[in-house]
């Protein structure tokens, strides 16, 4: 993976780069920063198809197409208020995860830990003590255990990598298998109902006809937007994602930074914990079984590179947006689940080989 | 969204071509034995007495969804493919079928979809009873017959109808069973593997068998948990074997693993028990039938509930009442029985048993 790591911000300046390679930060998402010295002025066709928007066309076209196949093949059924509703509710939970697995990606890393993690969070937050206490004083006190258990579970992880120096892989895989296992005996393998009413009420209202779910996948994504193309934290993200070496020479504390990403994706299964106790009224050590797959799915088809620095939170949502639409479709026309995931595997693969040729035009350009 | 005309019409004819090759594909490829075509493709009038009689004349139509678990398992899937068929019989439903995973954020999805449509009737199988419910409920309340057949809803709000096998009954029958064959011997070894041990239907299979066993004067003294997978039950029967080096009697809650079951028995080289298996699948009773093993018994949950399932729902949605019953109204809750399959009348359960 590491020969595949293009040169960082930090290095563009200081290190003549290599032509044939594009510098993260014009692709990165991070407007406003220095562009490579071969670079020529872009003209304004080039500079929208190079722009954000020029970025996300082919996934913007990748979901009009999956929305008319819908149109054409169960026409009102799936072009209602109602419908759109559903996909977007169903993807909240998924979005939510896709976030923070951006960062860890775009930092250079992997999580396959947070589908576990989501579903310890869960069971966490809903024992009969954390729902007595969250009863007696606030329905927060939920919230605030599924957040804590995601975010630490997400610290362990990051001390491990950036720490312990076990590669990222083996470390969340281990957390993937723990996690699940310590759920389990937590919630002796039962689903555990949830009974603070308040924490429901407010969780599945509506907010101006909208889930209130769908309003945190917003809020997340749009944190996850500016934290990563308007901050120093998102920039260091990138530096530490293209080459880890350089970014330690330019003076950021990489594993630090590194082990923040990985409490951020925790972070994030904490929220869409939250999410999946509110949606089912039930903690489940199985709740989240693959997620960490889907996540993973939907950041990469967004454009992020697995390789790391380069990142895009706009992609992101694009592709979990895309899968839950695809999703959708095919139980709007009867198509059998084996089929959905011969499909998903199809767009993947196509999502890929699109970038990389969209990647090769731009370095000849 | 309305795109030109002529380019709905080219999506469409895409999308039929991809829907038929799908379809091309599953034909060519599907190692599932194709159905005897007994029932099924006779008219919904010439089958008339099998269905109930005067029930089974055509009414108004019924638009049916249905939603189970991912078919990874061989019980599902016959679960699904009995459904279908039921619904094939009669031409007046309608069955729209949403083939869930097991991801219950999906099967939710999946009935937000059947309330947007409007069908008249669902028939679910809950990946997970209680994170369903709150979505039967908005299903009930949109004025949706719901009909719950096996993993039931944490409230009775969520259903009008529910189809249920007998966990309990099934924990009871093998246990009295394993009784009837070592009971007089108060130190016999009883080991038992069970299913996925979050699911309340393992918990009540297990308590079945439990206080079944209680009235001999047994008790279970190794038991492993599987996954109801061939892999889970191999893995879970290899280390039980290892754990109990001396076994009389097994009962294995589910005959999809007990295929692995049988095979880290075999490669143990074990024969000093009895085994009894669950849920009745055709290749199990058939060993059963060969009396040469040590499976000498299954207990049948049936793989027709959903089919029943559907049945009922049609009947609910067109105001009728189950023939054979005096009451008016179809049941609130239908509990289907356990029976113990034995060499003796294995020829009788056979012809319904699902293929694993």
């Amino acid at each position: 993976m590491s020969e595949q790591t293009p040169p960082t911000l930090a290095t563009a300046g200081s290190v003549p780069p290599d032509p044939d390679r594009p510098t993260p930060v014009d692709r990165g998402g991070a407007p406003g920063t220095a562009v490579g010295p071969t670079q020529p002025p872009p003209s304004g066709l080039r500079r929208f198809l190079h722009g954000a928007a020029g970025r996300n066309i082919g996934l913007v076209i990748a979901l009009v197409l999956v929305c008319v196949v819908g149109f054409a093949t169960a026409g009102e059924r799936f072009a209602s208020v109602d419908n759109l509703m559903t996909i977007l509710r169903f993807a909240a939970v998924i979005g939510v995860l896709s976030i923070g697995m951006t960062f860890v990606i775009t930092g250079g890393g992997i999580d396959l830990s947070v589908g576990s993690v989501l579903g310890l969070a869960s069971v966490w937050a809903s024992t009969l003590a954390t729902q007595t206490m969250a009863g007696d004083i606030h329905w927060i006190v939920m919230v605030g255990t599924a957040l804590a258990v995601g975010t630490v579970c997400g610290l362990v992880n990051g001390v491990l990598i950036a720490y312990g120096r076990v590669v990222a892989f083996i470390a969340t895989l281990a957390m993937m298998v723990g996690a699940r296992g310590l759920a389990e005996m937590i919630a002796n393998r039962q689903t555990q109902l949830v009974t603070v009413d308040p924490f429901l009420d407010f969780f599945r209202a509506d907010l101006l006809g909208i889930s209130v779910l769908v309003w945190i996948f917003a809020a997340v994504a749009v944190a996850g937007w500016v934290l990563l193309n308007r901050t120093t934290f998102g920039r260091r993200t990138l530096a530490v994602g293209g080459n880890p070496e350089a970014a330690r020479l330019a003076g950021i504390k990489v594993k630090r930074h590194t082990m923040y990403l990985y409490a951020i994706a925790g972070l994030t299964a904490g929220i869409a914990a939250v999410m999946m106790l509110a949606r089912t009224t039930a903690g489940s050590s199985t709740h989240g079984q693959y997620y960490e797959l889907d996540a993973i799915a939907a950041v990469v088809v967004g454009g992020t590179l697995l390789a790391g620095g380069r990142g895009t939170i706009v992609g992101t949502v694009f592709g979990v947006l895309i899968f839950a639409t695809l999703a959708n479709v095919f139980t709007q026309n009867n198509l059998s689940i084996s089929a959905q995931a011969v499909a998903r595997g199809v767009i993947i693969v196509a999502a890929v080989l699109l970038q990389q040729r969209l990647a090769a035009r731009h370095r000849s350009t | 969204m309305s795109a030109p005309l002529e380019l709905r019409r080219r999506w469409t004819l895409a999308a039929a071509a991809t829907v038929a090759t799908a379809a091309l594909v599953t034909g060519c490829t599907s190692n599932t034995p194709v159905p005897e075509e007994d029932e099924g493709t006779t008219s919904s009038d010439g089958g008339g007495e099998a269905m109930g009689g005067a029930n089974a004349e055509s009414g108004e139509t019924v638009t049916i969804g249905f939603s189970a678990p991912a078919a990874d398992h061989g019980w599902m899937g016959a679960i699904t493919r009995a459904a279908l068929e039921e619904a094939e019989r009669y031409d007046d439903v309608d069955l729209r079928v949403a083939e869930a995973t097991n991801d219950v954020n999906l099967q939710i999805s999946q009935i937000e979809t059947f309330i947007n449509d409007g069908v008249d009737a669902i028939v679910l199988l809950p990946f997970d009873g209680a994170a369903l419910t709150e979505v039967a409920i908005e299903a009930m309340e949109a004025g949706i017959t719901v009909v719950n057949v096996d993993r039931e809803f944490s409230s009775p709000f969520a259903a009008r109808t529910t189809v249920l096998g007998d966990n309990y009954g099934m924990g009871v029958s093998a246990g009295t069973y394993i009784c009837e064959q070592v009971g007089d011997d108060p130190d016999a070894v009883v080991a038992e593997i069970a299913g996925i041990d979050s699911l309340p239907l393992t918990q009540d299979r297990s308590q079945g068998f439990e206080d079944a066993l209680a009235d001999c004067g047994l008790d279970v003294d190794n038991r492993v948990a599987a996954d109801f997978t061939v892999q889970g039950g191999q893995q879970a029967a290899a280390n039980l074997l290892q754990a109990a080096p001396e076994i009389d009697a097994l009962w294995n809650h589910d005959d999809d693993q007990g295929v692995g079951v049988m095979a880290a028995i075999e490669e143990a080289g074990r024969d000093e028990f009895v085994m009894v298996g669950g849920a009745g699948s055709a290749n199990v009773m058939r060993e059963i039938q060969e009396d040469d093993s040590v499976l000498k018994a299954t207990v049948v949950y049936p793989s027709t509930q959903a089919a029943d399932g559907v049945r009922l729902a049609r009947l609910i949605v067109q105001g009728k009442a189950m023939a054979d019953l005096v009451e008016v109204e179809v049941p609130r809750t239908v509990q289907l029985y356990a029976p113990v399959v034995t060499v003796d009348n294995v020829e009788e359960y056979l012809p319904t048993a699902f293929e694993s």
